[in-house]
């Protein structure tokens, strides 16, 4: 009888011990998941700055269709609901390779508004690419603001 | 005996006032400006490419906030903690008292209205290298800006580092004249010189530092610890940079890295006061560091 108790509260604790750690892995793939499609929109972002930004310092001629398609791909990265990608307990320490900041969710509203500058930059660069190589010159100076106000408040540093 | 007590009393009397003659501020040049037609809108962009706001606007302040210069952002450092004075243009907590050859003391050669030497947190050794014309406009647009009655805060530096007199001794040690990059080059190049040695004073954060505070010329951009602690300010010679000049105007106008990355900390700061320049002027930073030795 009282083996049997005993045998009984091993296997509980060995089922219990089991499901957590299943869960813990579980929510890590996640966690990991979502830090890696984070990294994937900031890589369509960067990729679509480089196009315009190629343009702005003359390594690549001025091709007005080309600016339009890279400025409206740029604001389609930008405008991706952030309550998918941004799952919390994935910040920087948490999540090997994350640098985002306790503050995002500390300060979601702070950050909402961040993402929304990028946003309003990344919709006038949709006009502006377009136009001539002066105005999207000019559109680079909103778009770098944005990125690097973000940043600054909301991406740890790198290691 | 007696011969030998007055001996050494006559060095130290004499040492004291060779001393004391090395440690003396800089004497006010009255004339400072005469002749000289303020321009305050050219004094903005002189504002701008010096970064006054970077250290003087009130820690945490946004937009047009930031043009209230109440000082209170502290810098860290080996001799102290130092805060960034008041210099909005209250006429008692500011700087809206001060006449021109005050305020170019002030900024050229570090010497307070009362005398006093600053400490060089306050890179006058670069703005040394500022022309009379830029600092009278300077001058004029920063009356403009907005008045704030916040105290400055003194700084936390304990002894010797205190006596302020020894800082003349300082400047004897390190206040120089003359340019780093040496010679005469052409005149982007010289313009370049001209923005990121003196306005820009770039070397206050890229250069590292002696054991005193002063800026080793020897390793002039090549990269310094951070004062914060964390991290490497970066060399930005050619011989560790090698973003061509096409990449160096950008980042300077936009903030972006050749990898369409975004410039961070303090360095987001500059950039939004390069921003403003002219292009020619970002140009002629980018020719400039391009000339350094190491390309």
């Amino acid at each position: 009888m009282h083996l049997t108790k005993s045998i009984t509260a091993i296997g509980l604790g060995a089922i219990m011990i089991a499901t957590t750690g299943f869960a813990a892995s579980h929510s890590e793939k996640a966690a990991k998941a979502a830090v890696g499609a984070r990294h994937a929109q900031m890589q369509l972002i960067a990729y679509h700055t480089g196009i315009l930004g190629g343009m702005a310092k003359g390594e690549t001629d001025y091709d007005a269709e080309m600016a339009r398609v890279a400025a409206a791909n740029l604001h389609a990265a930008a405008s991706l609901e952030p309550s998918s990608l941004w799952l919390e307990g994935t910040e920087q320490g948490a999540v090997e390779g994350s640098r985002a900041k306790a503050e995002i969710w500390s300060d979601m509203d702070g950050f909402t508004n961040a993402l929304k500058t990028l946003q309003t930059a990344s919709a006038e660069m949709m006009d502006m690419a377009g136009t001539d190589l002066d105005a999207l010159k000019a559109g680079m100076g909103g778009v770098g603001k944005a990125c690097g106000a973000c940043h600054d408040d909301y991406r740890g540093p790198k290691n | 005996m007696r011969s030998v007590v007055t001996v050494v009393l006559a060095c130290a009397v004499l040492g004291a006032g060779l001393g004391w003659g090395l440690t003396r501020p800089e004497p006010l040049d009255q004339s400072y400006g005469a002749g000289l037609t303020a321009d305050p809108d050219a004094g903005a962009l002189i504002f701008a490419a010096g970064g006054c706001v970077s250290c003087h606007a009130a820690p945490e302040s946004e937009g047009e906030a930031r043009l209230v210069l109440a000082g209170g952002l502290p810098f860290a450092s080996d001799f102290g903690t130092f805060y960034a004075p008041n210099i909005s243009s209250d006429p008692d907590h500011g700087i809206g008292n001060w006449t021109l050859p005050e305020f170019a003391r002030a900024v050229t050669q570090g010497v307070s209205p009362e005398g006093q030497h600053y400490y060089p947190a306050f890179p006058y050794t670069a703005y040394g290298h500022l022309a009379p014309q830029d600092v009278t406009d300077l001058f004029a647009y920063m009356q403009t800006l907005p008045a704030s009655s916040t105290p400055s805060k003194p700084h936390d530096v304990g002894f010797p580092f205190n006596v302020r007199r020894g800082l003349g001794l300082w400047k004897v040690l390190f206040a120089k004249d003359d340019y780093v990059l040496a010679g005469d080059p052409d005149a982007q190049v010289a313009r370049g010189r001209y923005l990121a040695e003196g306005l820009a004073h770039c070397g206050e954060c890229h250069t590292p530092r002696n054991a005193l505070g002063a800026l080793d010329h020897s390793a002039w951009l090549t990269g310094a610890p951070n004062p914060s602690g964390k991290g490497k300010i970066p060399g930005i010679t050619p011989a560790q940079l090698d973003w061509s000049e096409a990449d160096l105007v950008e980042y300077f106008t936009s903030g972006f890295t050749p990898e369409y990355d975004s410039a961070g900390g303090e360095m987001a700061e500059v950039v939004s006061n390069l921003a403003q320049l002219p292009e020619s002027d970002r140009e002629a930073i980018a020719a400039y560091l391009k000339a350094l030795p190491g390309g």
